[in-house]
């Protein structure tokens, strides 16, 4: 008998028995769709981290005050005196002392109240140098960046990131328009492209809710403090990712070395390199996708057994036709390929509507959990085959009892 | 007897005899229990013949009948089916020998309730690799035969138990073997219709088909050229021209 007609029966004996055939699918289904949607998930998860870190920079060193090694908790009480100052920053832009530094941003921040017309947001107001855009990485959607003029003038010019410009200026241009920053107004002269890091439910805070002044309007008009010259954090880039090891240990010798600290373990600043969160993040995400996909797993299991358990019902339940088709001249190896085609039958339909449920799982899904499901042909294809595999596999010892039935013992059965 | 071979039949099997069983004997061990079903049993059947074997419940009749139907192999004896040994065939040889040379009728008619009654006729014909085409052509043809011509797309369900029968009679006939066996044909069907069946099987054997019927019932038996009865598993002769194919222990 060919392959043909065996799928032919194999067809027939899935068909003749609608409900049960139909509930064996359903559990393949449910494990091919929830393979889909869990793998979906987690590559989802670690796409969205990933571009959020690669949203801030990645060839990016961010030096902040206090030590993560001290254990004292004294310098760890931070925010109040920070340990970094401008004369740090310039040590960092030499080219001599620094050769692997591209360009170095200091940032002063606090969280200020903004007024715009009837309009308010509580945002992050940063102030920097012109070279933040270059070392963020960041665009300009309109206007223009804070320039050295600005610097030098202190002058009340300020950029908006895209969330906060759409929160203040619902309507019209922001750019020309006047925003008060804790009583004092700013002219916005450009609004940032927007970082393409839709994080509402991330940790990290959003990239685009900000306002960037010159660092030096901060010090004098905004933020006040004592120390006009310390800043919150320095963010160095790195002229490559493949020179941020040598712009790591040019950034530490040189810090601790102005800080005149002799021991590194006492170092009043941390270095965090952006591609340690991401290898953090990414392992986290690799952590989430193999529980996820786990869990599929075993729910396929379950499918195949269920697959098993069907088969083994059908063999008792249709000894009398097996016998039958012995006697008819069935060999055991037609029957055990009969068997064994139902199974895999059952397994390729459940895999393919599992596909479709998946799929549809990962259209509808995000808009209701809020969490971006990337599709992976990969994965449909891989849960197809799994499906095909797991009807032949799990199939496998039903059909050979089957087909080792003699046909007596199969024709006297009532 | 009558010898005239039947359309389609190879030559060579009208040299050697459709059935020849020698000294055949079965013994069944379950555990440290052991039944010998048939006890030495010699038999030979020629082509064209039609033959009833008869006998009571536990007599080894239904043992025979698997033998004689290649489902089942001899403990010890030689059986030789259209002159070829089957005694020592693999299931899968066996498998083939019934395809071809078989064609069996059962008491519960055993047809595929999913199948209509063509494509149950067919079902010998797909696994001897015959085409598609050719497998309907020849099902509905012995369909015919049996007076079913009207009722080939009927799914068994839809037949009464005369007409299952006579489907499960063309299923037998439609790959032209050289033996149709069958076992207690009449024994599901009220009289009117087994009368039916008798009368097809008379019909089978006027056109020179070999037949072999394992019936309780001696009525149904006096159908048959000549009758064979079984007892604890010895043959006896009911026929004292065939007084040579007894055979005593």
């Amino acid at each position: 008998m060919s392959w043909l007609e065996t799928l032919r029966t194999g067809v027939n004996g899935v068909r003749s028995h609608r409900l049960r055939s139909s509930l064996t699918v359903l559990g393949i289904l449910i494990g091919i769709a929830g393979v889909i949607i869990a793998v979906g998930l987690g590559e989802g998860a670690s796409g969205q981290v990933t571009s959020e870190i690669n949203a801030l920079g990645s060839n990016v060193l961010t030096i902040t005050p206090g030590s993560s090694t001290s254990s004292s908790g004294i310098r760890q009480a931070l925010g109040s005196a920070s340990t970094l100052t401008m004369a740090d920053v310039s040590a960092l832009s030499s080219p001599v002392d620094a050769p692997d530094v591209k360009a170095v941003a200091p940032i002063t921040s606090q969280t200020e109240v903004l007024t715009a017309g009837s309009e308010t947001a509580t945002t992050s107001v940063q102030g920097t140098t012109p070279n933040w855009l270059s070392v963020r990485g960041r665009t300009l959607a309109e206007g223009r960046f804070i320039d050295s003029q600005d610097l030098q003038d202190h002058a009340a010019v300020a950029v908006l990131g895209a969330t906060t410009a759409s929160e203040l200026f619902t309507r019209g241009d922001p750019v020309g328009q006047s925003v008060d920053v804790n009583g004092t107004p700013v002219t916005v002269v450009g609004v940032l492209t927007s970082s393409g890091a839709s994080s509402s439910s991330s940790s990290t805070s959003d990239p685009d809710d900000t306002l960037i002044i010159p660092i030096t309007t901060g010090a004098e008009r905004i933020f006040g403090g004592t120390s006009r010259n310390s800043v919150s954090s320095i963010a160095v880039q790195a002229r490559s990712s493949a020179d941020l090891t040598g712009a790591y240990q040019e950034a530490d010798h040189l810090l601790l070395e102005l800080h005149g600290i002799t021991n590194p373990t006492e170092a009043d600043f941390t270095i965090t390199s952006e591609q340690s969160l991401i290898a953090a993040n990414t392992s986290v995400d690799h952590t989430l996708t193999i529980l996820l996909g786990g869990i599929a797993a075993i729910s396929l299991i379950v499918g195949g057994i269920g697959v098993m358990n069907i088969m083994l019902v059908s063999v008792t339940e249709r000894i009398r036709e097996i016998g039958l088709r012995k006697a008819l001249g069935a060999t055991p190896r037609v029957i055990r390929r009969q068997f064994l085609v139902e199974a895999s039958v059952l397994g390729v339909i459940g895999g393919i509507l599992g596909v479709a449920a998946g799929m549809l799982g990962v259209i509808y899904l995000p808009g209701l959990i809020g969490d971006p499901i990337s599709t992976s042909p990969t994965a449909a294809v891989g849960a197809l085959a799994i499906a095909l595999a797991i009807g032949v596999l799990f199939g496998v010892y039903p059909a050979s009892r089957a087909a080792a039935l003699a046909p007596i013992d199969a024709l006297r059965s009532e | 007897m009558t010898v005239t071979p039947p359309q389609g039949t190879p030559a060579l099997t009208t040299l050697a005899p459709v059935i020849d069983l020698e000294r055949v004997t079965k013994v069944y061990r379950t555990g440290s229990l052991s039944v010998a079903a048939l006890r030495g049993v010699s038999l030979t059947i020629e082509e064209g013949e039609y033959v009833a074997i008869i006998g009571p419940s536990g007599s080894g009749k239904s043992t025979l009948m698997h033998i004689l139907g290649c489902l089942d192999v001899p403990s010890a004896g030689r059986y030789h089916l259209a002159g070829d040994d089957v005694s020592h065939m693999s299931e899968t040889a066996l498998a083939e020998v019934r395809n071809r040379r078989i064609g069996f009728v059962f008491q519960q008619f055993n047809l595929l309730p999913s199948m209509t009654a063509w494509q149950n006729v067919e079902l010998p014909l797909a696994y001897a690799g015959v085409s598609r085409s050719e497998r309907k052509a020849r099902a509905v043809e012995a369909l015919g035969r049996v007076g079913l011509a009207g009722r080939i797309h009927h799914r068994p369900g839809e037949l009464s138990g005369g007409q299952q029968q006579r489907v499960a009679v063309a299923r037998a006939l439609v790959t032209e073997p050289d033996l149709i066996l069958a076992d207690e044909p009449t024994g599901n069907l009220d009289s009117g219709s087994a009368a039916d069946v008798m009368r097809l099987m008379g019909e089978l054997h006027d056109a020179g088909r070999t037949l072999v019927l394992i019936t309780h019932d001696a009525e149904v038996a006096s159908a048959a050229g000549r009758v064979v009865g079984i007892r604890d598993g010895l043959l006896s002769e009911r026929d004292e021209s065939h007084l040579e194919s007894q055979s005593i222990r």
